[in-house]
């Protein structure tokens, strides 16, 4: 059995982050990774997938996108190159090809089962992601419908040719809906809660208002209601110079469903509340422009007049059914949110559905730390440009547990 | 700025109390709700509501209510009580409002009126069983609030809309719903 301070499960942009954090505090460590550094960017994305964040936010700890093209958005294999410089520069101790099976707590530390040997560590550091698993509803879906989640998804050409259905409006639903219909397809989107956002407001990007006026850094324990922060569905947003919200997929032919509910003889059935999950999605627009307008005015900051969106359009009609099958919608995605998967984990920090429990991060076995989930520690968390923060945070945690483990040692 | 006390009747602490020990015990969320209707003429029957299932126990209303169930005299009937799908309407209407009020108070609005106009359409021929393609149910529904409050234009319409993201009986006139009848 081999030895170290640390185990950092999963060497994405969470992982790595808290490699070079680690390093930076001399707290010997070792990043295991079931395949390659960014193993989900080369594996589990969509062939036109590009970041939501434009690339002058692209930024880790000791690190920061230098190419020519700040304000654009990097797609999927280059956020895998651009990660596999991160490694290679911080010179990150990555075990690739290494998939954990199990972590135990042992004698005040853990002990780490892989497919390639175990290791005791006094701490570690469960860095795989939010977006582990794609959440997908049990409904009783008819034989003969194909049905992919954004993490198989790759391109319209792999979905058959008919009416498609695609489930959930956020990032992956519209952009998967838009390039669908695009195609050519019969494309209905089924639409539940969603968080509209224009690429740009008063002449840049939303995120620079965000990240400027410090909404993406408020962090989890100013939030009086985090359960519903943390439970947020994404942005509606692509990675390119446009807004992709609901209006602009009905200009071009998408047909809006209220949230897929059901399935009764054959057809799909769809809630009848898409009016309200809209209002909704529109005044909370309202409230994050508000907010940006008023900051904007006390900062000073010079930028086009702020404007208004028109409320989303609705259908004519309600559209609360459509058949499945041939003729009708013939394939199905399930762009409805991802899990992480810390199955392997076998530590006692679950709640009752399975959830982690962590404060911030910290679980309540002392020297367990999980990254990367939503709201974990502030609103970006979720984001490339959100590990920087919490790493050192948490880095700084766990040296604090390292010392006080110490010190009852050298005491008993 | 007012510093006035809001108060919209609703004890808010309660139902956040009541969030937090769901949380800890989530046996205790699993209500049942109740009604024994009985036949009593034509098209006249009559409801009872008293027991229902929750916090882990039987409870019971304060008292029995009676509900009378009819038709109105247009349709050859005695016009005991208001139609089934009247009963929606109300239903409707009392769980949103009421689920307006509770929202304005957490969010420290003061509500000084509320009224909502429920209407619902419906083409007969669904229930006649004349045409096939007309389905039994509302084609449409809808809600008019009329609000008067101390807020802007805008967070009345988030008070709805929130009110509506949390109704049990807007969920169920829009989702679909499993219904089992049995005979014994």
């Amino acid at each position: 059995m081999r030895h170290t301070t640390t185990v950092v499960v999963g060497a994405g942009h969470s992982g790595l982050a808290m490699s070079r954090c680690l390093a930076a505090r001399s707290v010997d460590h070792v990043v295991l990774e079931r395949g390659q550094v960014a193993s989900a960017w080369r594996t589990q994305r969509w062939d036109s997938l590009r970041l939501l964040t434009p690339n002058w936010m692209t930024r880790l700890p000791g690190f920061a996108y230098r190419g020519d093209d700040p304000d654009g958005y990097l797609g999927a294999s280059q956020v895998a190159r651009l990660l596999e410089d991160y490694a290679a520069e911080s010179a990150a101790p990555v075990l690739t090809h290494t998939a954990v099976t199990s972590i135990r707590a042992d004698a005040g530390g853990y002990v780490v089962d892989t497919d390639r040997g175990a290791w005791r560590t006094r701490s570690v550091v469960a860095a795989t992601g939010a977006t582990t698993v794609a959440a997908v509803p049990a409904l009783p879906i008819p034989p003969g419908i194909v049905t992919v989640t954004p993490a198989d998804y790759r391109n319209p050409d792999l979905l058959p040719s008919g009416g498609v259905l695609v489930v959930g409006a956020s990032a992956s639903g519209v952009q998967i809906a838009d390039e669908l219909r695009r195609s050519g397809r019969d494309v209905t989107l089924a639409v539940g809660e969603h968080v509209r956002m224009p690429r740009t407001y008063r002449g840049r990007d939303i995120l620079w208002w965000m990240d400027a006026s410090g909404l993406l850094d408020v962090r989890h324990d100013a939030m009086p209601d985090l359960v519903r922060a943390r439970n947020l569905p994404s942005m509606q947003l692509v990675g390119a110079p446009r807004t992709l919200d609901l209006n602009a997929l009905s200009e071009t032919g998408v047909r809006l469903v209220g949230r897929f509910a059901g399935v009764h003889d054959g057809q799909a059935q769809f809630a009848g509340s898409l009016p309200n999950v809209c209002r909704l999605a529109d005044l909370k627009l309202g409230r994050l422009l508000d907010t940006i307008d008023a900051w904007a005015d006390r900062a000073g900051v010079d930028a086009e007049p702020s404007q208004r969106y028109a409320p989303t359009r609705l259908p004519a009609a309600a559209t609360l059914s459509a058949p499945l099958g041939v003729g009708g919608i013939e394939s199905i995605v399930w762009a409805t949110g991802f899990r992480p998967d810390l199955s392997w984990l076998d530590v006692d920090v679950f709640d009752r559905r399975g959830r982690i429990v962590h404060d911030g991060g910290i679980t309540s076995s002392p020297g367990l730390y999980v990254m990367g989930l939503p709201f974990l520690r502030r609103r970006k968390s979720t984001l490339i440009d959100g590990a920087a923060a919490d790493a050192a945070e948490l880095a700084d945690h766990l040296v604090g547990h390292l010392d006080v483990a110490a010190a009852r040692r050298l005491a008993s | 700025m007012t510093t006035s006390i809001v108060d919209n009747g609703v004890n808010v602490e309660a139902l956040l109390g009541a969030r937090e020990a769901f949380a800890d015990a989530p046996e205790i969320a699993r209500f049942q709700w109740r009604s024994t209707v009985s036949w009593m003429n034509g098209t006249h029957s009559r409801a009872d509501v008293q027991t229902f299932f929750g916090f882990g126990q039987e409870q019971s209303h304060r008292t029995t209510f009676e509900f009378d169930i009819d038709h109105p005299l247009q349709f050859a009937a005695q016009d005991h009580g208001i139609t089934p799908v009247e009963y929606v309407l109300v239903a409707l209407g009392g769980c949103l409002t009421a689920g307006i009020a509770a929202v304005a108070q957490q969010r420290g609005i003061q509500l000084r009126s509320v009224q909502a106009t429920v209407a619902a359409d419906m083409d007969l021929h669904g229930i006649l069983g004349a045409d096939p393609d007309v389905r039994n149910g509302f084609s449409g529904v809808r809600v008019d609030y009329r609000i008067d409050a101390d807020a802007t234009p805008e967070a009345i319409e988030a008070l709805v809309a929130q009110s509506q993201k949390r109704s049990a009986v807007y969920d169920i006139l829009t989702n679909p719903t499993a219904v089992t009848v049995n005979v014994s």
